[in-house]
């Protein structure tokens, strides 16, 4: 099971280190993870996606809440959330094809913010499914380089995360 | 009042009440070292950075405060390592400092260079590089507010040579602000309640105690309960004394080298009152077969121990002194005179024993009780030593049984030691060692000798790395491979005399207590005794590692 948390954390250089070594050292695996400022700029960010039993999670929980750096830790297993990422996609794009990939960022509103002699770069937002579909979708034309943000996410609504 | 960020430094320890600080100078922490002369701390040379981790975790352990130690930058930092891991592990308040290369030369490869806050991430409860010399009053401030509080453990920090020696106007803060710490987390009163309903409930309850019992100095409160509700209490090797062994409730030390009543005890128990520990394997051993019929309930000031291990009934997280200060008023007297008997009962039929003639390492320990009418603080090294020790010697007190218990650290006994005589000059402080053990640290004699400390180094002298040989011989068809040091030990009386110490040497049974009383009788230097003891003796009961109760072997 996968499960996303939001971890609050001090904006102080070494926090991210702290947070991932915890990670590793106790055999937490982290799927993706997300980190900047907030609106508050002594205050960072990190969206983590972490996959485990609910018994994995909820250790990870208290061993975060131990870092003095963490303010605080937001599992979102349940709740309504906005969740996002960004990918970037450098397709080949061989004349013949391109009228193809163009459709095809049509309909993932994607932008294609890149043109070059045999590529294309694609810009997509949305959730993790969305844009596993587009990679997909574009492997059979070749994918040259892509890069994932990992997801961020915030809850609906007027609940603060 | 302008300072140096070394004064500083230095000004911040005396307005945290340090006395002491245990250290070994070098390049780095030059600008610090400078102002010892001026300075009313005093400070404890050690011959091994090392042997000044392990001291200053003594001295926290035999006084309850915070245990100080300073090294310089790279190597000087790399060799406190061992120190903070065992430090972090037993949850011991220590402040390490460290010096640093200067600022501009941080991350450059640069002469006696390590990123020791780096290294240090995983065994510090928290660690800090200095950046800015405005913010060492405030560091000094946090980082003893938080070795001290909640879980304590171990902090450092790291103190480039340019922060040193820069100045600022000191003040020192009233208040620490740290908005992700919380330390103590007041006991749920719901959770109480239904500690309270089990205990009511139990036919057949123990009290497992361990470190955190002393470490938040509940005692009295853990004794009251066990005599309110007469029950039974083990108590792990870091609870030794926190509850008094000689007690008729006391079951000595569960788990793979304790007593066979004890670990019958948490087998057939119904209710498990878990207070200050953390199932460690060592206890449990194979966890699937642990206490099969007990609920549990886990009292810990350390949310993320509670269900670490072993699925817990009734979660009680906070202050041991506070939770069963609580949980008391919700008690009345309680009688359980079956399951006593029962005890009772097993206490009779498997008895600490020992057979055979010769020198035995067991009635070693046994004859330092009687000479200190148990009065002593009893520091260990790692391995066979070390059980005997914690079987042979009951605490009836807190704070005098001082030993590596969770990371298993060979070399500690001794500065560990040395840290407890100064916290304690007047008691009689020993340290039970192995011929392996007390090698690795061995050149804190001189640290011993030079500060007049009377330690008292008992070693029980096999002439084999013990408690490996043991498994080799149990589990690895008697193959010695590596473990049989016999040939290059030295003569430890001739080592002592030859760093100004004491050397005694014991070949027979009858010589023990002759040797102890004169050991006892040496005040102003430390004092070693060489026991020839049998060379294959094994720490029993034993449960093998993963094991389950059905193979625990008694003798």
């Amino acid at each position: 099971m996968k499960h996303t948390i939001s971890v609050l954390v001090e904006n102080r250089p070494g926090v991210l280190a702290r947070v991932a070594g915890l990670f590793s050292r106790r055999g937490f695996n982290i799927e993706s993870l997300a980190v900047s400022t907030t609106e508050d700029p002594t205050v960072s960010r990190m969206t983590i996606v972490v996959g485990g039993p609910e018994t994995v999670l909820e250790q990870i929980s208290k061993q975060l809440y131990k870092l003095m750096d963490v303010i605080k830790v937001m599992d979102h297993t349940g709740d309504p959330v906005v969740a996002r990422e960004l990918a970037l996609v450098k397709v080949k794009a061989k004349p013949e094809d391109r009228a193809e990939i163009m459709q095809i960022a049509n309909i993932f509103r994607a932008n294609i913010v890149d043109v070059g002699e045999s590529t294309f770069t694609l810009e997509v937002t949305g959730d993790e499914e969305k844009v596993s579909a587009l990679e997909n979708l574009l492997r059979k034309f070749g994918i040259e380089e892509m890069v994932r943000t990992g997801k961020v996410v915030l809850v609906r609504g007027a609940k603060a995360t | 009042m302008t300072l140096s960020g070394a004064q500083a430094l230095l000004e911040s320890l005396k307005c945290e009440g340090v006395e002491v600080i245990f250290g070994y100078p070098g390049g780095q922490v030059l600008p610090i070292y400078d102002c010892f002369p001026e300075c009313d701390i005093r400070h404890i040379l050690v011959r091994h950075e090392q042997g000044a981790a392990h001291a200053a975790d003594g001295y926290a352990r035999a006084s309850g405060k915070v245990g100080v130690c300073m090294a310089t930058s790279g190597p000087g930092g790399t060799n406190l390592v061992t120190g903070l891991a065992t430090a972090h592990m037993d949850s011991i308040p220590m402040v390490a400092i460290t010096g640093q290369v200067p600022t501009g030369a941080v991350g450059k490869d640069s002469f006696q260079e390590a990123d020791i806050t780096g290294i240090t991430m995983p065994i510090t409860k928290h660690n800090w590089l200095v950046t800015r010399v405005e913010e060492v009053p405030e560091i000094v401030k946090q980082a003893f507010y938080i070795a001290r509080t909640g879980r304590p453990g171990p902090v450092l920090i790291d103190f480039p040579r340019d922060v040193a020696q820069a100045t600022l106007e000191f003040k020192y803060p009233e208040k620490v602000m740290l908005r992700g710490y919380r330390p103590v987390p007041k006991p749920h009163p719901l959770m109480i309640k239904r500690a309270a309903e089990l205990i009511a409930e139990a036919e057949r309850p123990v009290i497992y105690a361990g470190g955190g019992v002393i470490a938040s100095g509940a005692s009295k409160e853990l004794a009251e309960l066990a005599r309110l509700i007469h029950v039974p209490v083990t108590a792990t090797l870091m609870g030794k004394g926190a509850f008094p062994e000689t007690d008729p409730l006391a079951l000595g030390m569960p788990g793979m080298h304790g007593t066979a009543y004890a670990n019958y005890a948490l087998n057939e128990a119904d209710v498990i009152i878990a207070v200050g520990c953390r199932f460690d394997d060592r206890v449990t051993g194979k966890l699937d077969t642990f206490a099969p019929k007990a609920r549990f309930i886990h009292i810990d000031v350390d949310a993320a121990e509670i269900g670490k291990s072993v699925r817990i009934d009734v979660p009680i997280v906070g202050d041991a002194k506070a939770v069963l200060t609580e949980l008391l008023k919700r008690l009345s007297p309680m009688e359980h005179p079956e399951w006593l008997e029962t005890v009772a009962g097993w206490k009779r039929k498997y008895p600490l024993r020992y057979k055979g003639d010769g020198l035995k390492p067991q009635y070693v320990v046994e004859q330092i009780y009687e000479a200190t009418q148990g009065k002593a603080i009893i520091c260990t090294e790692v391995g066979q030593n070390q059980m005997w020790a914690a079987q042979y010697y009951p605490m009836d007190e807190p704070r005098r049984f001082i030993s590596s218990g969770g990371l298993g650290t060979m070399g500690y006994g001794f500065p560990a030691a040395i840290g407890a005589q100064v916290a304690k000059p007047d008691a009689a402080v020993w340290d039970i060692a192995g011929d392996g053990s007390i090698q690795m640290n061995i050149q804190e004699l001189a640290t011993a000798v030079v500060n007049r400390l009377p330690v008292k180094v008992a070693i029980l002298n096999n002439g084999f790395l013990g408690m490996v040989r043991q498994w080799q011989e149990l589990f690895y068809e008697r193959r010695y491979s590596e473990t049989d040091i016999g040939r290059g030990i030295p003569d430890f009386v001739k080592l002592a005399e030859a760093y100004g110490a004491v050397g005694l040497r014991v070949k027979r049974a009858a010589d023990v207590l002759p040797a102890i009383e004169k050991a006892m009788e040496v005040k102003d230097r430390p004092c070693f005794i060489d026991f020839w003891v049998n060379r294959e003796e094994n720490v029993v009961p034993m449960l093998p590692a993963g094991g389950s109760i059905d193979q625990m072997m008694i003798d």
